[in-house]
Protein backbone atom coordinates (compact mmCIF):
# COMPACT_ATOMS: atom_id res chain seq x y z
CA UNK A 1 0.00 0.00 0.00
CA UNK A 2 2.95 2.31 0.62
CA UNK A 3 3.68 2.10 -3.08
CA UNK A 4 0.13 3.22 -3.80
CA UNK A 5 0.16 6.36 -1.74
CA UNK A 6 3.85 7.17 -1.13
CA UNK A 7 6.46 9.10 -3.03
CA UNK A 8 6.65 6.35 -5.59
CA UNK A 9 2.97 6.81 -6.39
CA UNK A 10 3.51 10.51 -7.06
CA UNK A 11 6.45 9.70 -9.33
CA UNK A 12 4.36 7.13 -11.14
CA UNK A 13 1.53 9.64 -11.63
CA UNK A 14 3.96 12.19 -13.05
CA UNK A 15 5.38 9.54 -15.35
CA UNK A 16 1.89 8.68 -16.60
CA UNK A 17 1.14 12.35 -17.30
CA UNK A 18 4.40 12.66 -19.24
CA UNK A 19 3.95 9.58 -21.39
CA UNK A 20 0.17 9.61 -21.87
CA UNK A 21 0.24 11.95 -24.92
CA UNK A 22 2.63 9.52 -26.63
CA UNK A 23 0.34 6.60 -25.80
CA UNK A 24 -2.65 8.49 -27.17
CA UNK A 25 -0.76 9.31 -30.35
CA UNK A 26 0.21 5.68 -30.92
CA UNK A 27 -3.34 4.62 -30.04
CA UNK A 28 -4.74 7.05 -32.55
CA UNK A 29 -2.39 5.76 -35.25
CA UNK A 30 -3.45 2.20 -34.41
CA UNK A 31 -7.15 3.07 -34.49
CA UNK A 32 -6.60 4.84 -37.80
CA UNK A 33 -5.17 1.61 -39.20
CA UNK A 34 -8.30 -0.19 -38.00
CA UNK A 35 -10.74 2.61 -38.88
CA UNK A 36 -12.85 0.58 -41.32
CA UNK A 37 -13.19 -2.27 -38.83
CA UNK A 38 -14.11 0.18 -36.09
CA UNK A 39 -16.81 1.84 -38.19
CA UNK A 40 -18.30 -1.55 -39.12
CA UNK A 41 -18.22 -2.62 -35.47
CA UNK A 42 -19.95 0.57 -34.35
CA UNK A 43 -22.59 0.25 -37.05
CA UNK A 44 -23.55 -3.15 -35.64
CA UNK A 45 -24.76 -1.36 -32.50
CA UNK A 46 -28.37 -1.25 -33.68
CA UNK A 47 -30.40 -2.64 -30.80
CA UNK A 48 -31.58 0.84 -29.67
CA UNK A 49 -33.00 1.40 -33.17
CA UNK A 50 -34.87 -1.91 -33.00
CA UNK A 51 -36.27 -1.00 -29.58
CA UNK A 52 -37.14 2.47 -30.84
CA UNK A 53 -39.23 0.98 -33.66
CA UNK A 54 -40.95 -1.36 -31.22
CA UNK A 55 -41.80 1.21 -28.55
CA UNK A 56 -42.88 4.00 -30.92
CA UNK A 57 -45.36 1.49 -32.36
CA UNK A 58 -46.60 0.74 -28.85
CA UNK A 59 -46.86 4.46 -28.05
CA UNK A 60 -48.86 5.17 -31.21
CA UNK A 61 -52.07 4.50 -29.30
CA UNK A 62 -51.05 6.63 -26.31
CA UNK A 63 -48.11 7.41 -24.02
CA UNK A 64 -46.51 4.73 -21.86
CA UNK A 65 -45.83 6.40 -18.52
CA UNK A 66 -43.89 9.60 -19.29
CA UNK A 67 -42.99 8.28 -22.76
CA UNK A 68 -44.82 9.34 -25.88
CA UNK A 69 -43.47 8.57 -29.36
CA UNK A 70 -41.12 11.59 -29.37
CA UNK A 71 -39.77 10.64 -25.93
CA UNK A 72 -39.07 7.10 -27.06
CA UNK A 73 -37.29 8.36 -30.17
CA UNK A 74 -35.23 10.77 -28.07
CA UNK A 75 -34.46 8.08 -25.47
CA UNK A 76 -33.22 5.48 -27.92
CA UNK A 77 -31.30 8.00 -30.03
CA UNK A 78 -29.64 9.12 -26.80
CA UNK A 79 -28.98 5.49 -25.88
CA UNK A 80 -27.35 4.85 -29.25
CA UNK A 81 -25.22 7.95 -28.85
CA UNK A 82 -24.07 7.05 -25.32
CA UNK A 83 -23.49 3.41 -26.27
CA UNK A 84 -21.25 4.36 -29.19
CA UNK A 85 -19.38 7.12 -27.37
CA UNK A 86 -18.66 5.22 -24.17
CA UNK A 87 -18.01 1.75 -25.63
CA UNK A 88 -14.83 -0.18 -25.01
CA UNK A 89 -13.34 -3.49 -26.16
CA UNK A 90 -10.92 -3.90 -23.27
CA UNK A 91 -12.38 -7.18 -22.03
CA UNK A 92 -11.68 -8.93 -25.34
CA UNK A 93 -8.16 -7.49 -25.57
CA UNK A 94 -7.26 -8.30 -22.00
CA UNK A 95 -8.66 -11.81 -22.11
CA UNK A 96 -6.72 -12.56 -25.27
CA UNK A 97 -3.49 -11.08 -23.90
CA UNK A 98 -3.71 -13.11 -20.72
CA UNK A 99 -4.63 -16.36 -22.48
CA UNK A 100 -1.97 -16.01 -25.19
CA UNK A 101 0.76 -14.53 -23.02
CA UNK A 102 1.04 -11.30 -25.01
CA UNK A 103 0.46 -9.39 -21.79
CA UNK A 104 4.10 -10.16 -20.92
CA UNK A 105 5.73 -7.46 -23.07
CA UNK A 106 3.34 -4.92 -21.55
CA UNK A 107 4.36 -6.03 -18.05
CA UNK A 108 7.97 -5.31 -18.87
CA UNK A 109 7.30 -1.66 -19.66
CA UNK A 110 7.51 0.89 -16.86
CA UNK A 111 3.81 1.77 -16.89
CA UNK A 112 0.75 -0.14 -15.73
CA UNK A 113 -0.72 -1.99 -18.75
CA UNK A 114 -4.17 -0.59 -17.99
CA UNK A 115 -2.88 2.94 -18.63
CA UNK A 116 -1.73 1.86 -22.07
CA UNK A 117 -5.07 0.15 -22.68
CA UNK A 118 -7.00 3.21 -21.54
CA UNK A 119 -5.07 5.38 -23.99
CA UNK A 120 -5.84 2.93 -26.78
CA UNK A 121 -9.55 3.06 -25.95
CA UNK A 122 -9.63 6.85 -25.56
CA UNK A 123 -7.82 7.28 -28.87
CA UNK A 124 -10.95 5.87 -30.52
CA UNK A 125 -13.18 8.59 -29.07
CA UNK A 126 -12.57 11.14 -31.88
CA UNK A 127 -13.68 8.50 -34.42
CA UNK A 128 -16.73 7.75 -32.30
CA UNK A 129 -17.56 11.47 -32.09
CA UNK A 130 -17.42 11.79 -35.86
CA UNK A 131 -19.72 8.80 -36.20
CA UNK A 132 -22.34 10.09 -33.76
CA UNK A 133 -22.38 13.67 -35.07
CA UNK A 134 -25.35 12.99 -37.42
CA UNK A 135 -27.15 11.39 -34.46
CA UNK A 136 -26.68 14.56 -32.43
CA UNK A 137 -28.35 16.63 -35.15
CA UNK A 138 -31.25 14.19 -35.44
CA UNK A 139 -31.62 14.18 -31.66
CA UNK A 140 -31.64 17.99 -31.62
CA UNK A 141 -34.32 17.99 -34.31
CA UNK A 142 -36.45 15.46 -32.42
CA UNK A 143 -35.97 16.72 -28.86
CA UNK A 144 -34.04 19.98 -29.06
CA UNK A 145 -36.09 21.59 -26.29
CA UNK A 146 -35.14 18.75 -23.90
CA UNK A 147 -31.38 18.88 -24.54
CA UNK A 148 -29.14 20.88 -22.19
CA UNK A 149 -27.80 23.06 -24.99
CA UNK A 150 -28.39 26.34 -23.14
CA UNK A 151 -27.78 25.09 -19.59
CA UNK A 152 -24.05 24.91 -18.86
CA UNK A 153 -24.49 23.02 -15.57
CA UNK A 154 -26.70 20.31 -17.10
CA UNK A 155 -24.41 20.10 -20.11
CA UNK A 156 -21.46 19.62 -17.76
CA UNK A 157 -23.36 16.91 -15.86
CA UNK A 158 -24.07 15.09 -19.13
CA UNK A 159 -20.41 15.24 -20.17
CA UNK A 160 -19.18 14.11 -16.73
CA UNK A 161 -21.77 11.31 -16.55
CA UNK A 162 -20.66 10.05 -19.96
CA UNK A 163 -17.00 10.19 -18.95
CA UNK A 164 -17.96 8.33 -15.77
CA UNK A 165 -19.90 5.77 -17.79
CA UNK A 166 -16.85 5.17 -19.98
CA UNK A 167 -14.58 4.76 -16.97
CA UNK A 168 -16.99 2.49 -15.10
CA UNK A 169 -17.38 0.20 -18.10
CA UNK A 170 -13.60 0.22 -18.63
CA UNK A 171 -13.01 -0.86 -15.03
CA UNK A 172 -15.74 -3.52 -15.12
CA UNK A 173 -14.14 -4.88 -18.29
CA UNK A 174 -10.73 -4.78 -16.60
CA UNK A 175 -12.10 -6.82 -13.69
CA UNK A 176 -13.78 -9.42 -15.88
CA UNK A 177 -10.85 -9.53 -18.32
CA UNK A 178 -8.40 -10.08 -15.46
CA UNK A 179 -10.43 -13.11 -14.40
CA UNK A 180 -8.92 -14.81 -17.47
CA UNK A 181 -5.91 -15.50 -15.24
CA UNK A 182 -8.18 -17.71 -13.13
CA UNK A 183 -10.83 -19.13 -15.45
CA UNK A 184 -10.93 -19.99 -19.12
CA UNK A 185 -14.43 -18.60 -19.53
CA UNK A 186 -13.92 -14.94 -18.63
CA UNK A 187 -15.70 -13.92 -21.81
CA UNK A 188 -18.67 -16.09 -20.85
CA UNK A 189 -18.78 -14.20 -17.57
CA UNK A 190 -18.84 -11.00 -19.58
CA UNK A 191 -21.72 -12.37 -21.67
CA UNK A 192 -23.66 -12.87 -18.45
CA UNK A 193 -22.78 -9.31 -17.47
CA UNK A 194 -24.01 -8.02 -20.84
CA UNK A 195 -27.30 -9.90 -20.40
CA UNK A 196 -27.89 -8.27 -17.03
CA UNK A 197 -26.72 -4.91 -18.33
CA UNK A 198 -29.18 -5.01 -21.23
CA UNK A 199 -32.07 -5.14 -18.76
CA UNK A 200 -30.78 -3.31 -15.70
CA UNK A 201 -29.07 -0.38 -17.47
CA UNK A 202 -32.14 0.74 -19.40
CA UNK A 203 -30.56 -0.37 -22.68
CA UNK A 204 -33.60 -2.33 -23.84
CA UNK A 205 -36.36 -0.63 -21.88
CA UNK A 206 -36.31 2.63 -19.90
CA UNK A 207 -35.88 1.60 -16.28
CA UNK A 208 -38.98 3.45 -15.11
CA UNK A 209 -41.10 1.23 -17.34
CA UNK A 210 -39.89 -1.97 -15.69
CA UNK A 211 -41.60 -3.56 -12.70
CA UNK A 212 -41.23 -1.15 -9.76
CA UNK A 213 -39.05 -3.50 -7.71
CA UNK A 214 -36.72 -4.14 -10.68
CA UNK A 215 -36.51 -0.43 -11.38
CA UNK A 216 -35.79 0.21 -7.71
CA UNK A 217 -33.14 -2.51 -7.52
CA UNK A 218 -31.42 -1.13 -10.64
CA UNK A 219 -30.67 2.10 -8.76
CA UNK A 220 -28.43 0.15 -6.38
CA UNK A 221 -26.53 -1.66 -9.14
CA UNK A 222 -23.76 -0.32 -11.40
CA UNK A 223 -25.45 -1.13 -14.74
CA UNK A 224 -27.60 2.02 -14.84
CA UNK A 225 -24.55 4.24 -14.43
CA UNK A 226 -23.02 2.80 -17.60
CA UNK A 227 -25.92 3.66 -19.93
CA UNK A 228 -29.28 4.69 -18.50
CA UNK A 229 -28.14 7.51 -16.24
CA UNK A 230 -26.25 9.52 -18.92
CA UNK A 231 -29.17 9.07 -21.35
CA UNK A 232 -31.76 10.17 -18.79
CA UNK A 233 -29.63 13.22 -18.01
CA UNK A 234 -29.10 13.99 -21.68
CA UNK A 235 -32.77 14.05 -22.64
CA UNK A 236 -33.95 15.77 -19.48
CA UNK A 237 -35.57 12.88 -17.61
CA UNK A 238 -33.50 13.73 -14.52
CA UNK A 239 -33.71 17.01 -12.64
CA UNK A 240 -30.41 18.82 -12.13
CA UNK A 241 -30.47 18.16 -8.37
CA UNK A 242 -31.20 14.47 -8.85
CA UNK A 243 -28.55 14.21 -11.57
CA UNK A 244 -25.92 15.71 -9.27
CA UNK A 245 -26.81 13.14 -6.62
CA UNK A 246 -26.62 10.35 -9.19
CA UNK A 247 -23.18 11.59 -10.26
CA UNK A 248 -22.05 10.95 -6.70
CA UNK A 249 -23.44 7.41 -6.82
CA UNK A 250 -21.68 6.85 -10.14
CA UNK A 251 -18.43 8.08 -8.59
CA UNK A 252 -18.85 5.59 -5.74
CA UNK A 253 -19.27 2.71 -8.19
CA UNK A 254 -16.17 3.91 -10.06
CA UNK A 255 -14.14 4.09 -6.84
CA UNK A 256 -15.27 0.60 -5.78
CA UNK A 257 -14.48 -0.80 -9.24
CA UNK A 258 -11.05 0.83 -9.20
CA UNK A 259 -10.17 -0.73 -5.86
CA UNK A 260 -11.45 -4.12 -7.07
CA UNK A 261 -9.49 -3.79 -10.34
CA UNK A 262 -6.20 -3.00 -8.61
CA UNK A 263 -6.61 -5.73 -6.01
CA UNK A 264 -7.59 -8.36 -8.57
CA UNK A 265 -4.83 -7.31 -10.96
CA UNK A 266 -2.21 -7.63 -8.24
CA UNK A 267 -3.42 -11.09 -7.32
CA UNK A 268 -3.80 -12.21 -10.94
CA UNK A 269 -0.21 -11.31 -11.82
CA UNK A 270 0.97 -14.05 -9.48
CA UNK A 271 -0.98 -16.54 -11.55
CA UNK A 272 0.02 -15.18 -14.94
CA UNK A 273 2.26 -17.76 -16.56
CA UNK A 274 1.37 -17.99 -20.25
CA UNK A 275 4.43 -16.95 -22.19
CA UNK A 276 6.15 -18.97 -24.83
CA UNK A 277 7.61 -22.28 -23.80
CA UNK B 1 12.69 -25.40 -10.83
CA UNK B 2 14.28 -26.99 -7.78
CA UNK B 3 17.49 -26.16 -5.95
CA UNK B 4 18.96 -24.03 -8.73
CA UNK B 5 21.67 -21.58 -7.69
CA UNK B 6 23.87 -19.46 -9.89
CA UNK B 7 25.42 -16.00 -10.17
CA UNK B 8 26.14 -14.13 -13.34
CA UNK B 9 28.73 -11.37 -13.43
CA UNK B 10 28.25 -8.06 -15.27
CA UNK B 11 29.18 -8.43 -18.92
CA UNK B 12 29.00 -12.22 -18.98
CA UNK B 13 27.35 -14.11 -21.83
CA UNK B 14 25.67 -17.24 -20.52
CA UNK B 15 23.68 -19.84 -22.40
CA UNK B 16 20.81 -21.77 -20.88
CA UNK B 17 20.71 -25.27 -22.32
CA UNK B 18 18.33 -28.12 -21.77
CA UNK B 19 15.68 -30.20 -23.48
CA UNK B 20 12.13 -28.98 -24.07
CA UNK B 21 10.35 -28.45 -20.78
CA UNK B 22 13.60 -28.34 -18.82
CA UNK B 23 12.83 -24.95 -17.28
CA UNK B 24 14.91 -22.58 -19.42
CA UNK B 25 12.08 -20.19 -20.26
CA UNK B 26 10.76 -20.50 -16.72
CA UNK B 27 14.16 -19.31 -15.48
CA UNK B 28 14.01 -16.29 -17.77
CA UNK B 29 10.43 -15.55 -16.70
CA UNK B 30 11.49 -15.57 -13.06
CA UNK B 31 14.56 -13.46 -13.70
CA UNK B 32 12.57 -10.86 -15.64
CA UNK B 33 9.85 -10.70 -12.96
CA UNK B 34 7.05 -12.33 -14.92
CA UNK B 35 6.84 -15.39 -12.70
CA UNK B 36 6.76 -15.50 -8.93
CA UNK B 37 9.03 -18.21 -7.44
CA UNK B 38 7.26 -20.24 -4.76
CA UNK B 39 10.44 -20.28 -2.66
CA UNK B 40 14.04 -19.12 -2.80
CA UNK B 41 15.48 -15.72 -3.62
CA UNK B 42 16.21 -14.07 -6.91
CA UNK B 43 17.97 -10.76 -7.41
CA UNK B 44 18.97 -9.04 -10.60
CA UNK B 45 21.27 -6.14 -9.93
CA UNK B 46 19.97 -4.88 -6.61
CA UNK B 47 16.37 -5.63 -7.45
CA UNK B 48 13.86 -8.35 -6.70
CA UNK B 49 12.43 -8.94 -10.20
CA UNK B 50 8.88 -9.70 -9.03
CA UNK B 51 8.55 -6.19 -7.59
CA UNK B 52 8.95 -4.92 -11.15
CA UNK B 53 10.22 -1.55 -10.04
CA UNK B 54 10.65 1.07 -12.71
CA UNK B 55 14.44 1.14 -12.22
CA UNK B 56 14.55 -2.63 -12.66
CA UNK B 57 12.48 -2.49 -15.85
CA UNK B 58 14.85 0.15 -17.20
CA UNK B 59 17.79 -2.12 -16.47
CA UNK B 60 16.58 -5.26 -18.24
CA UNK B 61 15.03 -6.41 -21.46
CA UNK B 62 13.44 -9.66 -22.51
CA UNK B 63 13.41 -10.62 -26.16
CA UNK B 64 11.25 -13.53 -27.19
CA UNK B 65 11.54 -15.21 -30.52
CA UNK B 66 7.94 -16.34 -30.32
CA UNK B 67 6.29 -13.24 -28.86
CA UNK B 68 6.55 -9.75 -30.18
CA UNK B 69 6.19 -6.31 -28.74
CA UNK B 70 6.06 -4.48 -32.07
CA UNK B 71 2.68 -2.92 -32.87
CA UNK B 72 1.40 -5.17 -35.64
CA UNK B 73 -0.33 -2.67 -37.89
CA UNK B 74 2.06 0.22 -37.40
CA UNK B 75 5.66 0.66 -38.55
CA UNK B 76 8.36 -0.38 -36.03
CA UNK B 77 9.27 3.32 -35.78
CA UNK B 78 5.99 3.84 -33.88
CA UNK B 79 6.92 1.17 -31.32
CA UNK B 80 10.34 2.79 -30.98
CA UNK B 81 8.69 6.19 -30.39
CA UNK B 82 6.36 4.68 -27.80
CA UNK B 83 9.19 2.92 -25.96
CA UNK B 84 11.22 6.13 -26.03
CA UNK B 85 8.35 7.87 -24.21
CA UNK B 86 7.62 5.00 -21.82
CA UNK B 87 11.24 4.72 -20.74
CA UNK B 88 11.54 8.51 -20.41
CA UNK B 89 14.54 8.59 -22.73
CA UNK B 90 15.94 12.02 -23.61
CA UNK B 91 15.10 12.71 -27.25
CA UNK B 92 18.62 13.26 -28.51
CA UNK B 93 20.06 10.26 -26.67
CA UNK B 94 17.23 7.99 -27.83
CA UNK B 95 17.59 9.13 -31.42
CA UNK B 96 21.32 8.40 -31.32
CA UNK B 97 20.77 4.96 -29.79
CA UNK B 98 18.04 4.13 -32.28
CA UNK B 99 20.24 5.20 -35.18
CA UNK B 100 23.14 3.15 -33.85
CA UNK B 101 20.98 0.03 -33.45
CA UNK B 102 19.29 0.54 -36.80
CA UNK B 103 22.70 0.84 -38.47
CA UNK B 104 24.12 -2.20 -36.68
CA UNK B 105 21.14 -4.33 -37.69
CA UNK B 106 20.75 -2.72 -41.13
CA UNK B 107 17.01 -2.12 -40.77
CA UNK B 108 16.90 1.53 -41.88
CA UNK B 109 14.60 0.95 -44.86
CA UNK B 110 12.28 -1.28 -42.80
CA UNK B 111 11.29 0.83 -39.83
CA UNK B 112 8.78 2.87 -41.81
CA UNK B 113 6.88 -0.14 -43.15
CA UNK B 114 3.95 -1.68 -41.24
CA UNK B 115 5.24 -4.52 -39.07
CA UNK B 116 2.81 -6.98 -40.64
CA UNK B 117 4.60 -6.53 -43.99
CA UNK B 118 8.02 -7.52 -42.62
CA UNK B 119 9.53 -11.00 -42.83
CA UNK B 120 10.21 -12.97 -39.65
CA UNK B 121 13.90 -12.09 -39.71
CA UNK B 122 13.23 -8.42 -40.37
CA UNK B 123 10.74 -8.35 -37.52
CA UNK B 124 13.19 -9.98 -35.14
CA UNK B 125 15.84 -7.39 -35.96
CA UNK B 126 13.30 -4.62 -35.32
CA UNK B 127 12.29 -6.38 -32.09
CA UNK B 128 15.91 -6.14 -30.99
CA UNK B 129 15.97 -2.41 -31.69
CA UNK B 130 12.75 -1.91 -29.70
CA UNK B 131 14.06 -4.03 -26.85
CA UNK B 132 17.44 -2.32 -26.63
CA UNK B 133 16.43 1.29 -27.15
CA UNK B 134 16.68 2.01 -23.43
CA UNK B 135 20.17 0.49 -23.33
CA UNK B 136 19.45 -2.28 -20.83
CA UNK B 137 22.33 -3.68 -18.81
CA UNK B 138 20.84 -7.17 -18.67
CA UNK B 139 19.53 -9.00 -21.73
CA UNK B 140 17.28 -12.03 -21.40
CA UNK B 141 17.04 -13.59 -24.84
CA UNK B 142 14.60 -16.44 -25.28
CA UNK B 143 15.09 -18.14 -28.62
CA UNK B 144 16.02 -14.91 -30.40
CA UNK B 145 16.91 -16.70 -33.65
CA UNK B 146 14.04 -19.18 -33.85
CA UNK B 147 12.68 -19.55 -37.36
CA UNK B 148 15.44 -17.47 -38.94
CA UNK B 149 17.54 -18.71 -41.83
CA UNK B 150 21.21 -19.53 -41.26
CA UNK B 151 22.53 -16.22 -42.52
CA UNK B 152 20.06 -14.19 -40.47
CA UNK B 153 20.91 -16.28 -37.38
CA UNK B 154 24.57 -15.44 -37.86
CA UNK B 155 23.83 -11.72 -38.19
CA UNK B 156 21.68 -11.65 -35.07
CA UNK B 157 24.38 -13.56 -33.16
CA UNK B 158 27.01 -11.14 -34.38
CA UNK B 159 24.86 -8.21 -33.29
CA UNK B 160 24.32 -9.63 -29.80
CA UNK B 161 28.05 -10.18 -29.37
CA UNK B 162 28.86 -6.65 -30.52
CA UNK B 163 26.20 -5.17 -28.22
CA UNK B 164 27.63 -7.12 -25.29
CA UNK B 165 31.18 -6.05 -26.07
CA UNK B 166 30.35 -2.40 -26.65
CA UNK B 167 28.00 -1.89 -23.68
CA UNK B 168 29.23 -4.47 -21.17
CA UNK B 169 25.68 -5.77 -20.78
CA UNK B 170 25.12 -9.25 -19.37
CA UNK B 171 23.43 -11.69 -21.73
CA UNK B 172 21.41 -14.76 -20.81
CA UNK B 173 20.41 -16.74 -23.83
CA UNK B 174 18.25 -19.75 -24.49
CA UNK B 175 18.24 -21.29 -27.91
CA UNK B 176 17.45 -24.54 -29.60
CA UNK B 177 20.23 -23.76 -32.04
CA UNK B 178 23.45 -24.98 -30.49
CA UNK B 179 25.31 -22.75 -32.93
CA UNK B 180 23.91 -19.73 -31.07
CA UNK B 181 25.19 -20.96 -27.76
CA UNK B 182 28.53 -22.17 -29.10
CA UNK B 183 29.17 -18.88 -30.88
CA UNK B 184 28.01 -16.55 -28.12
CA UNK B 185 28.36 -18.12 -24.71
CA UNK B 186 31.67 -19.11 -23.11
CA UNK B 187 29.67 -20.32 -20.13
CA UNK B 188 26.62 -22.56 -20.16
CA UNK B 189 24.09 -23.52 -17.55
CA UNK B 190 22.42 -26.82 -18.28
CA UNK B 191 18.99 -27.41 -16.79
CA UNK B 192 17.02 -30.61 -16.99
CA UNK B 193 13.63 -31.26 -15.41
CA UNK B 194 14.02 -28.08 -13.37
CA UNK B 195 17.41 -29.09 -11.93
CA UNK B 196 20.74 -27.48 -12.65
CA UNK B 197 23.06 -30.22 -13.90
CA UNK B 198 26.01 -28.22 -15.18
CA UNK B 199 27.32 -24.69 -14.80
CA UNK B 200 30.61 -23.84 -16.34
CA UNK B 201 32.80 -23.52 -19.38
CA UNK B 202 31.34 -24.88 -22.59
CA UNK B 203 34.66 -26.29 -23.85
CA UNK B 204 35.28 -28.08 -20.57
CA UNK B 205 31.88 -29.69 -20.81
CA UNK B 206 32.56 -30.70 -24.39
CA UNK B 207 35.93 -32.24 -23.50
CA UNK B 208 34.41 -34.04 -20.54
CA UNK B 209 31.61 -35.59 -22.54
CA UNK B 210 33.47 -36.20 -25.79
CA UNK B 211 37.24 -36.15 -25.27
CA UNK B 212 37.80 -36.61 -28.98
CA UNK B 213 38.18 -34.65 -32.19
CA UNK B 214 36.54 -35.13 -35.55
CA UNK B 215 38.77 -35.45 -38.60
CA UNK B 216 36.85 -34.88 -41.82
CA UNK B 217 38.60 -35.96 -45.00
CA UNK B 218 37.74 -35.48 -48.67
CA UNK B 219 39.37 -37.91 -51.10
CA UNK B 220 40.48 -37.55 -54.70
CA UNK B 221 39.82 -41.29 -55.21
CA UNK B 222 38.15 -44.01 -53.16
CA UNK B 223 40.54 -45.20 -50.37
CA UNK B 224 41.00 -48.84 -49.41
CA UNK B 225 38.56 -49.82 -46.60
CA UNK B 226 41.20 -51.01 -44.12
CA UNK B 227 43.24 -47.80 -44.30
CA UNK B 228 40.50 -45.72 -42.66
CA UNK B 229 39.75 -48.17 -39.85
CA UNK B 230 43.30 -48.01 -38.59
CA UNK B 231 43.10 -44.21 -38.02
CA UNK B 232 40.02 -44.04 -35.80
CA UNK B 233 36.36 -44.94 -35.54
CA UNK B 234 34.31 -43.88 -38.53
CA UNK B 235 31.22 -41.74 -37.70
CA UNK B 236 30.23 -40.76 -41.25
CA UNK B 237 31.24 -42.19 -44.59
CA UNK B 238 30.50 -41.67 -48.26
CA UNK B 239 32.48 -42.70 -51.31
CA UNK B 240 34.77 -39.64 -51.37
CA UNK B 241 34.37 -38.35 -47.83
CA UNK B 242 34.79 -39.72 -44.31
CA UNK B 243 34.61 -38.39 -40.76
CA UNK B 244 36.58 -40.13 -38.04
CA UNK B 245 36.37 -39.78 -34.24
CA UNK B 246 39.92 -39.71 -32.85
CA UNK B 247 41.12 -39.25 -29.24
CA UNK B 248 42.43 -35.68 -28.87
CA UNK B 249 45.94 -36.88 -27.94
CA UNK B 250 46.23 -38.91 -31.16
CA UNK B 251 45.02 -36.28 -33.62
CA UNK B 252 48.46 -35.17 -34.86
CA UNK B 253 49.54 -38.72 -35.48
CA UNK B 254 46.26 -39.60 -37.18
CA UNK B 255 46.43 -36.60 -39.52
CA UNK B 256 50.03 -37.37 -40.41
CA UNK B 257 49.11 -40.99 -41.16
CA UNK B 258 46.08 -39.98 -43.22
CA UNK B 259 48.11 -37.56 -45.33
CA UNK B 260 50.76 -40.18 -46.03
CA UNK B 261 48.48 -43.15 -46.73
CA UNK B 262 45.26 -41.79 -48.19
CA UNK B 263 44.41 -39.84 -51.37
CA UNK B 264 43.48 -36.71 -49.38
CA UNK B 265 42.22 -33.66 -51.28
CA UNK B 266 41.07 -31.77 -48.16
CA UNK B 267 41.22 -32.39 -44.42
CA UNK B 268 39.85 -30.57 -41.35
CA UNK B 269 39.87 -31.15 -37.58
CA UNK B 270 36.93 -30.01 -35.43
CA UNK B 271 35.26 -30.59 -32.08
CA UNK B 272 32.27 -32.92 -32.11
CA UNK B 273 28.97 -31.09 -32.77
CA UNK B 274 27.48 -29.53 -29.64
CA UNK B 275 24.15 -31.20 -30.39
CA UNK B 276 25.79 -34.61 -30.03
CA UNK B 277 27.54 -33.60 -26.84
CA UNK B 278 24.35 -32.30 -25.26
CA UNK B 279 22.37 -35.30 -26.38
CA UNK B 280 24.87 -37.60 -24.75
CA UNK B 281 25.12 -35.41 -21.65
CA UNK B 282 21.40 -35.18 -21.07
CA UNK B 283 20.83 -38.82 -21.91
CA UNK B 284 23.65 -40.18 -19.84
CA UNK B 285 23.48 -38.22 -16.60
CA UNK B 286 20.82 -38.25 -13.92
CA UNK B 287 18.90 -35.01 -13.75
CA UNK B 288 20.03 -34.17 -10.23
CA UNK B 289 23.57 -35.44 -10.51
CA UNK B 290 26.71 -33.41 -10.88
CA UNK B 291 25.06 -30.12 -10.01
CA UNK B 292 27.37 -27.27 -9.29
CA UNK B 293 26.52 -24.05 -7.58
CA UNK B 294 28.24 -20.90 -8.71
Amino acid sequence: MSRLFGKEWVQAARHVLRVYPALLRVGFADIFAYRAELVVWLLTVNMPLVMMALWTAVAATGPVGRFGQREFVAYYLGMLLVRILTGSWLVWELTMEIRQGTLAPRLLRPIHPLWAHSAMQLAAVPFRVVLVTPLVFILYWVAGERLPVHEPLRLAIVVVSMAGAWLLLFLIMAIIGTLAAYVESALSIFDVWLGAQAVLSGYLVPLELLLPWVSHAARYLPFRYILGFPVETLIGLESTTSALHELGVQALFIAASLVATLALWRAALKRFAAFGG
Amino acid sequence: MVDVTFDIAPGERVGFLGPNGAGKTTALKILSGLLYPSSGTVTVGDFVPQERRTEFLRMITLVMGQKQQLLWDLPPAETFAMNRALFDLPRREADATQQELVDMLEVGPLIGKPTRQLSLGERMKCELVAALLHRPRVLFLDEPTIGLDVSMQARVRDFIRRYNESTGASVLLTSHYMEDVAALCPRVIVIDKGHLIYDGDLRTLARRIRPEKRITMHFSSVPAPGDLDRLGSCVARSELQATLAVPAAQVTEAVRAALSRLPISDISVEDPPLEEIMQEFLGGQPANGGAKSA
